[in-house]
């Protein structure tokens, strides 16, 4: 019997001796290969048409390392925000019960559904400064958001909230509210309890909810540039960025392209552990 | 032990199988598109089937106007347009899209298409266009030239540089000795344009015909600098154009009398 | 609400307007299938067992005594404190669940510390704590393990630490030793008496084991339906049983009829002789170790009592085999295995059946 050994990755067929007719059945192994290769192709085409000669000059530009500045500070930002404001939802959603609770979860996820430059329209008719809301900011405080990068901000949260919020309320419902009661009997408050049982049990569940967020963020662009426009430095953001240089410096946009595909992979790898063990 | 790489092997010629064969028939569905019936050299009254005009964004009212004039003169045809900015129209004609006819904001982007070789015949100017200041009814902030703009706290939108209507205000602005920082740059001159409507943006500095196109929604402001950047706009036929006649067609309608005099009322300048 | 520590032998932070200690409450708890009502009183230093079979209540009045369910009438006065509109967290009361409910993130000791640090005890101080209870239940080298590594002996030990940290003045126990096997059972049943025995104010303990009751507490209320069927000694309660269930529980043939001296007319039909002399309505009760079976009617036995049955089920108890019969009266009989093959006994022989008078017990009903 040969010792254990690590199973191959990818298409290579394992070492481990396998039961008779118990491999990857045919059926779902060509579909998921299709995926797969749907999903790999462009990327490695990114890469195989990379102007590798010329990259080097295009990533001495500040312009580059401008944007790509503005979209970590704003993403992590934003979903610093998501998080303060959407685990207090979703546990609002998840451990109480009030009138019209489907319809607050059905609205909680609307921007998940809805196209992002309506988002950034609906953006600007409330937070605008002529906004529903917005107006008294600028009047009794001389706050105006759109055009800032308070602004890109507050577009990324918006799209990137709901799913936070959803995979927190999920991790809520499967977490045992007994541990709660029993914090309870030994003196804790329903807040102290949340804080130092309930927290640190759906840990993980904000950890995947806030990365899934913060990629989100990350590569919005609709909300991004109808409400808080484009302004190198200030909201000029990453896909901004790629998408404006595009039109005539296609050099550029692989360039930056492939930075922002160097960043996220990286950080994704990184959380990957803490996101499958979630999973 | 042998049966495993075999059985991994013919997997991977089915999976390939399969993809090439979706490849396939999305090719063949993208290309049924454009059946429509081309009779070489016909006149205006054997026109039929869909033109696509891809058309800069300060094109739209006035050649909306024209579609439905071309439509009514040819029965049976369909005119469908594409505004944009005129970089990310060419940049879209490079990469394929199917389209009859370009009308580009400026030299410089249509540039773009021909330089790449997609340009049936050398384009022609049509119009040419003005720049104007537009501002939020009633003109609050006094503004009554570039200048004007610079005043702190005003909130003033450009077209991006790469747009030609982004171009032409920097030349202008460069002539006027004006430093302007803008809140925002555009992606297209509607946008900016928007932005004062919605009453986001103080000032933008638009075309005379989005001005004119917006009515009441906003006011103009004329400045002498605006002479000294009046972009050309050039017409082409594409070379791929999936319905050559009717594409021929439009660009005479939009050089004729007739077209002129519609582009005239939208407060084109003669080319 | 101030969260002062509180020790063993101090009385609960409120205005004593009796000078009634210990626990007397009313228990008033409108469920779906039924309705609870039960009164409870205990004195410091007792331990009262809750007994009765599942869905009769008993984890319900558990809740309602830690506040983690609402009464829907009655009273609840710990020490003289009124604590029914007291919140959980307020109250000085601790609970062992019955899958301790140990906070898995946290270490043993931590989690023996989550209640003195809850009620105002700083870091250090409350780890102290915990680390002399710890030490007490004879856990101290498990003190930095996670509860997932703990066997389920420790767990329950942890559990009770942790309950006790909190210097309740009512300890609720919900089925404490359920979820040990038979053996790590035996020994933590021993533990908890000694623990039990030394806490100073009241603890009640819900369960459905009568070897759980019987051993732990000084007094039981067995509780049905909602209801007190029965409350004494265990060793009153298992001589005088009330209900069939109690009767079941300590292994006993239980009946309910009219006695007329040293005769008892059973409600069932066939009359018993018993030694006692009574009148009225009486229990009368025999276990199935007093029961004699005959094959043929038995002529020279002295045993006034004497049925005519059937054989309705067998089935192996302990090292004996116990006989259901059916028949003039139902009773439950336990035979030795040798003298079951000697009778030939199988469902539907026919046997009699005698008990002697001096083995049966009658009471008041």
């Amino acid at each position: 019997m040969t010792g254990p050994q690590a199973p191959a990755a990818g298409r290579e067929t394992s070492r481990k001796p396998r039961a008779p007719g118990r491999g990857v059945p045919l059926a779902l192994l060509v579909p998921a290969l299709l995926g797969l290769a749907f999903l790999l192709v462009p990327l490695l085409a990114l890469l195989l048409r990379a102007p590798w000669r010329d990259l080097p000059g295009q990533l001495t530009s500040p312009a580059v390392w401008e944007a790509l500045r503005l979209s970590l500070f704003c993403a992590t930002t934003a979903t610093a925000l998501s998080m303060v404001v959407g685990v207090p939802l979703a546990w609002l959603l998840a451990r109480t019960e009030f009138p019209g609770r489907g319809l607050v979860r059905a609205l909680v996820t609307l921007p998940l559904v809805l196209p992002p430059v309506v988002g950034g329209v609906a953006l600007l008719l409330a937070l605008g400064r002529n906004g529903v809301v917005g107006q008294w900011l600028d009047a009794w405080f001389g706050v105006t958001l759109p055009f800032t990068t308070t602004g890109v901000v507050l577009a990324e949260t918006f799209v990137a909230m709901p799913f936070l919020v959803i995979s927190v309320e999920g991790t809520l419902r499967a977490a045992d509210p007994r541990y709660e009661e029993a914090a309870t009997t030994l003196g804790a408050s329903r807040f102290t309890a949340f804080r130092r049982v309930t927290l640190p049990l759906i840990a993980p569940g904000i950890a995947a909810g806030a990365v899934l967020a913060w990629a989100r963020a990350l590569g919005e662009f609709g909300a991004t540039i109808t409400f808080a426009g484009n302004f190198p430095g200030r909201t000029q953001t990453m896909p901004l960025a790629v998408y404006l240089a595009l039109q005539n410096d296609p050099a550029a946009a692989i360039a930056l392209s492939l930075v922002l595909l160097a960043v996220s992979i990286a950080v994704l790898a990184g959380l990957r552990d803490r996101w499958m063990r979630t999973a | 032990m042998t049966r495993f790489p075999r059985r991994t092997r013919r997997t991977r010629r089915i999976a390939g199988a399969g993809a090439a064969a979706a490849v396939l028939a999305l090719s063949a569905c993208s290309s049924s598109g454009s059946e429509s019936s081309s009779s070489p050299e016909a006149s205006g009254q054997d026109l039929t089937g869909t033109v696509t005009v891809f058309a800069a964004a300060s094109l739209k009212e006035s050649f909306t106007t024209l579609g439905e004039r071309f439509e009514k003169e040819h029965p049976g045809t369909r005119v469908t347009f594409n505004f944009g900015g005129s970089d990310s129209l060419a940049a879209g004609i490079n990469n394929g899209a199917p389209a009859d006819v370009f009308a580009a904001a400026s030299a410089k982007t249509m540039k773009l298409v021909t330089d790449e070789g997609h340009a049936a015949g050398s384009p022609g100017t049509f119009v040419r266009n003005r720049l104007e200041i537009a501002t939020v009814p009633g003109n609050p902030h006094g503004i009554d030239a570039l200048e004007d703009l610079t005043a702190s706290g005003l909130k003033v939108v450009l077209c991006d540089r790469t747009v030609p209507c982004g171009a032409a205000a920097r030349t202008a602005l460069e002539a006027g000795g004006v430093s302007l920082t803008p809140a925002s740059y555009e992606q297209d001159v509607k946008s900016a344009l928007t932005k004062v409507q919605l009453k986001e943006a103080d000032a933008a500095v638009v075309y005379r015909t989005d001005v004119k196109a917006a009515g009441d929604k906003v006011e103009g402001v004329e400045f002498p600098e605006a002479a000294e950047a009046v972009n050309d706009y050039p017409i082409a036929r594409l070379e791929n154009a999936p319905n050559p006649s009717a594409a021929k067609a439009f660009v005479a309608l939009v050089k004729s009398a007739e077209g002129q005099k519609v582009l005239g009322e939208a407060g084109f300048l003669e080319p | 609400m101030p969260k002062k520590p509180e020790h063993l032998s101090d009385p609960a932070g409120a205005p004593a307007a009796t000078a009634a200690q210990g626990l007397d409450a009313r228990l008033v708890v409108d469920r779906e299938a039924f309705r609870l009502d039960i009164a409870l009183r205990a004195a410091p230093g007792e331990v009262v067992a809750l007994l009765g079979p599942n869905g009769a209540g008993k984890t319900t009045a558990l809740r309602a005594l830690a506040g983690l369910a609402p009464l829907t009438a009655g009273h609840l006065r710990l020490d003289g404190a009124d604590l029914r509109r007291t919140p959980p967290e307020s109250r000085p009361v601790g609970v062992v669940f019955q899958d301790y409910l140990l906070f898995p993130h946290l270490t043993a000791l931590d989690n023996v510390a989550f209640g003195p640090r809850c009620r105002g005890a700083g870091k250090a101080e409350a780890r102290a704590q915990a680390a002399e209870w710890l030490d007490r239940m004879g856990l101290a080298e498990h003190a930095g393990a996670r509860p997932r590594r703990l066997s389920g002996g420790q767990a329950q030990r942890v559990a009770v630490a942790r309950a006790l940290a909190t210097h309740p003045r009512l300890l609720l126990l919900d089925e404490p030793l359920a979820a040990l096997d038979a053996r790590t059972r035996l020994e933590v049943r021993a533990q908890l008496r000694r623990h039990l025995a030394a806490f100073e104010a009241v603890a009640v303990l819900v369960t459905h084991d009568p070897l759980d009751a019987m051993v732990l507490a000084d007094r039981l209320v067995v509780v049905e339906g909602g209801r007190i069927v029965q409350e004494g000694s265990p060793s009153d309660i298992a001589r005088h049983p009330r209900t069939e269930y109690i009767a079941q529980l300590v292994g006993l043939n239980l009946y309910r009829g009219q006695a007329e001296g040293h005769t008892v007319r059973l409600a069932a039909g066939p009359a018993v002789s018993t030694t006692e002399d009574l009148s009225g309505p009486v229990f009368v009760a025999f276990p199935p170790g007093a029961v004699t079976l005959y094959r043929e009617r038995p002529t020279g036995t002295s045993a006034r009592n004497l049925w005519h049955c059937e054989v309705a089920g067998l089935e192996t108890h302990g090292d004996q085999i116990r006989v259901e019969l059916t028949g003039e009266l139902a009773l439950a009989a336990d035979l030795t295995t040798v003298a079951a093959a000697e009778l030939d006994l199988h469902p539907g022989a026919p046997v009699w059946a005698a008990v002697k008078a001096a083995q049966t017990h009658a009471y008041p009903a």
